[in-house]
């Protein structure tokens, strides 16, 4: 189930209006399908400003489902605190060839 | 091609001449169709944003479509569980063209597909209307894809064929103008023999064949207000005999009581189990009573020539005369244990001298469960050409069934099956475990169910041992919306989030069958690599206590929880 978001860090998940694939809103207000490329929003003003476009690309027909989760900054990039947004970045644990996680790295 | 007894192949028919699913007449074609197409236009004007995505979710709902974690989801009714072999080949064609080489077969007998892009959705409908199959009536707050025993029309216990009424609900529930907007979701199952194996308990409505001893007639028993979820509830006897005839108007009278009182203020109380405990059942009843009392009885009436037409649809294959004993079967089992063993779990007795039920398993040891491939699929029809009159059934259990195998085709049947990964001896053991989509591809989800699944499979992998522990029924769900039926499970399993990570309950005692039961929480929940240990405690415990004989379900029944809790917790 949807866990709200209450931290200070957060990012904006959604999913592509054509095909559900899961996207998060990446520097300079472009949608990525790596989580790990996922913008970083800190503080209340931030997070307001960046859903604000989200819902907008929502009444442009390019994304549905827009809502914000909790994310930390790692190494690896922006990483998701709960394990359900975790998840929705790889693909499904039980088929490791399919989703996010079975695609090559790009070069 | 193998030798086959199949009367459609050797006369040139097509293999599915004989399977026992409702063909569409004209009416029914250029519905589905003209649906296809209103939906078609929908996609068009929701993707040039004509429509919002508020207006557009209700739509995509009522066509089956739904948005989850990772892609959109297209839920695919299976009316009743029955499929023919052209409609199977075509859901093996729809997983390879437009998803990804694979189907989930639900609890609720329908078949899901995971990644189904939206432009495409109308493509897939269509090649579903083709083969007389559609997504409707399979979300929404309306009367759902009516379920029913997997056996029906072959169970040597049948009274009434439970598809035949099904079919006729169907009809009566499609569009009706009603019951499309219910306060919430509407399950319905029938179980046509008096041994429940549709769960019927846990249903909104749920009927059961019975005949009455001193007229003769047939009727159901009919009970309301079961379900699972949040808040489960066994459902109370409304009537005990209602007779067929009868079974529509009475259905009539509860769906309205249900439609005017149902709560609409809040979605978790909105379920006719809520509105039947909160006014009390026999409030309840006496307004169903109230209502069919008014209803224009003739008018709900179920004809016998509508009953009669809808009978050839389900008419009885032509079964050959065989001699009850198969002398190849018997001389098989000698020859081979490992076809013995299947035999053991997986067939079923047939109401027809010389053939069997053959339950084909989808819960390979670590595979996931309800999963098949769009080969499996494909494997699936040409045996039930080949074997079974060209009909495959969907269980609410998750597997599959063929249900008129001559026992002299069982061999070579098995060999078949296990050769493509669908031949596992586990019908109604350890390893045959319901389990939710979870948060592996669930958005309601909070935690992983499948692979809890797969390692309880793994733990219990040595065949030997699971057969030696006998009927064991385990359901795991993901959160507490209890798809995975846990509540119902000899050994429930429920995920929970505990701040973050997963977390898993266990309920004993839950029960689907005839005697139905709501399973109780045994105590503080396990971490996901505890849960399969736990599970194990559970198991060795009961292989302490039973006695010869006794089934886990009947010695937790004479021993109590205590033993078990015990055993689980001591050590803590």
């Amino acid at each position: 189930m949807l866990v709200k978001a209450k931290g200070t860090q957060q990012s904006v998940a959604a999913s592509r209006l054509l095909d559900g694939e899961a996207v998060w809103l990446g520097t300079g207000n472009i949608w990525v399908e790596d989580v790990a490329l996922a913008a970083v929003f800190d503080g209340a003003d931030a997070i307001a400003e960046a859903l604000c476009f989200a819902k907008a690309e929502e009444k442009r027909q390019v994304v549905v489902d827009v809502y914000p989760l909790d994310v930390e900054i790692t190494d690896q990039g922006t990483r998701p605190t709960h394990l359900r947004e975790r998840l929705k970045g790889i693909g499904p644990t039980v088929r490791r060839d399919l989703g996010k996680q079975a695609r090559q790295p790009t070069a | 091609m193998p030798d086959t007894h199949s009367p459609a192949l050797r006369s040139n028919q097509p293999a599915d001449a004989h399977a026992a699913v409702y063909r569409y007449d004209e009416f029914d074609k250029t519905f589905i169709f003209e649906r296809v197409e209103q939906f078609r236009a929908q996609v068009e004007r929701r993707i040039k944003g004509e429509i919002t995505e508020e207006e557009f979710k209700p739509i995509r709902l009522m066509n089956g479509l739904y948005l989850q974690l990772h892609a959109y989801m297209l839920r695919v009714a299976v009316p009743y569980g029955m499929l023919s072999s052209t409609q199977v080949r075509r859901l093996a064609r729809i997983a390879r063209v437009y998803d990804k080489g694979y189907g989930h077969f639900t609890t609720r007998q329908n078949i899901q597909f995971n990644w189904p892009k939206l432009e495409d959705v109308p493509a897939i409908l269509h090649e579903l209307a083709e083969v007389d199959m559609h997504a409707i009536q399979t979300s929404g707050n309306c009367i759902r894809n009516v379920t029913t025993d997997q056996f029906c029309g072959a169970a040597a216990d049948e009274l009434v064929d439970p598809r035949v009424y099904a079919e006729i609900l169907r009809q009566w529930s499609t569009l009706h103008p009603e019951f499309t907007y219910l306060p919430r979701k509407f399950k319905i199952a029938i179980t046509g023999s008096p041994n429940d194996r549709a769960a019927v308990q846990v249903h909104d409505i749920g009927l059961i064949a019975k005949k009455d001893e001193v007229t003769g007639r047939v009727g159901f028993t009919v009970y309301v207000g079961g379900g699972q979820g949040r808040t489960p509830y066994l459902a109370v006897k409304a009537r005990d005999f209602v007779p067929v005839e009868e079974i529509i108007g009475y259905l009539e009278a509860i769906l309205r009581v249900y439609n005017q009182l149902g709560r609409r203020d809040n979605i978790y109380k909105a379920r006719i189990k809520i509105t039947v405990n909160e006014m009390g059942p026999a409030k309840f009843l006496g307004l169903i009573e109230e209502e069919y009392a008014r209803l224009p009885r003739q008018k709900f009436h179920v004809d016998p020539a509508i009953v009669d037409a809808i009978q050839t649809h389900f008419a009885a294959p032509p079964w050959a005369d065989l001699p009850a004993v198969s002398e190849s079967f018997e001389a098989a089992k000698q020859a081979d244990p490992a076809f013995a063993r299947w035999t053991r779990t997986n067939l079923t007795a047939h109401k027809t001298q010389g053939y069997a039920i053959a339950t084909i398993s989808l819960k390979p040891i670590g595979g996931i469960p309800g999963d098949a491939e769009s080969s499996q699929l494909e494997t699936v029809a040409d045996l039930a050409d080949l074997y079974s009159f060209g009909e495959v059934r969907v269980t609410h259990e998750q597997n599959l069934v063929l249900a008129h195998v001559r026992q002299d085709d069982l061999y070579a049947l098995w060999q078949a099956l296990d050769k493509a990964g669908l031949g596992t001896a586990n019908a109604g053991l350890i390893s045959d475990i319901i389990a939710c989509p979870g948060l592996d591809y669930c958005a309601l989800a909070n935690t992983r169910a499948i692979p809890v699944a797969q390692r309880i499979a793994e733990r219990f992998a040595d065949l030997d041992r699971q057969h030696d522990l006998g009927e064991l029924k385990i359901k795991i769900s993901g959160c507490i919306n209890a798809c995975g039926h846990h509540h119902v499970g000899h050994i429930g399993i429920l995920g929970v989030d505990k701040k973050g990570e997963e977390f898993f309950q266990i309920l004993l005692g839950g029960d689907a069958g005839t005697n139905a039961a709501l399973g109780e929480i045994v105590g503080p929940g396990f971490d996901y690599d505890g849960i399969i240990d736990a599970v194990e405690v559970v198991v060795n415990t009961f292989v302490k206590l039973r006695q010869p004989g006794e089934i886990f379900i009947k010695t937790l029944a004479r021993t109590g929880h205590a033993p078990f809790k015990e055993a689980l917790y001591a050590r803590a």
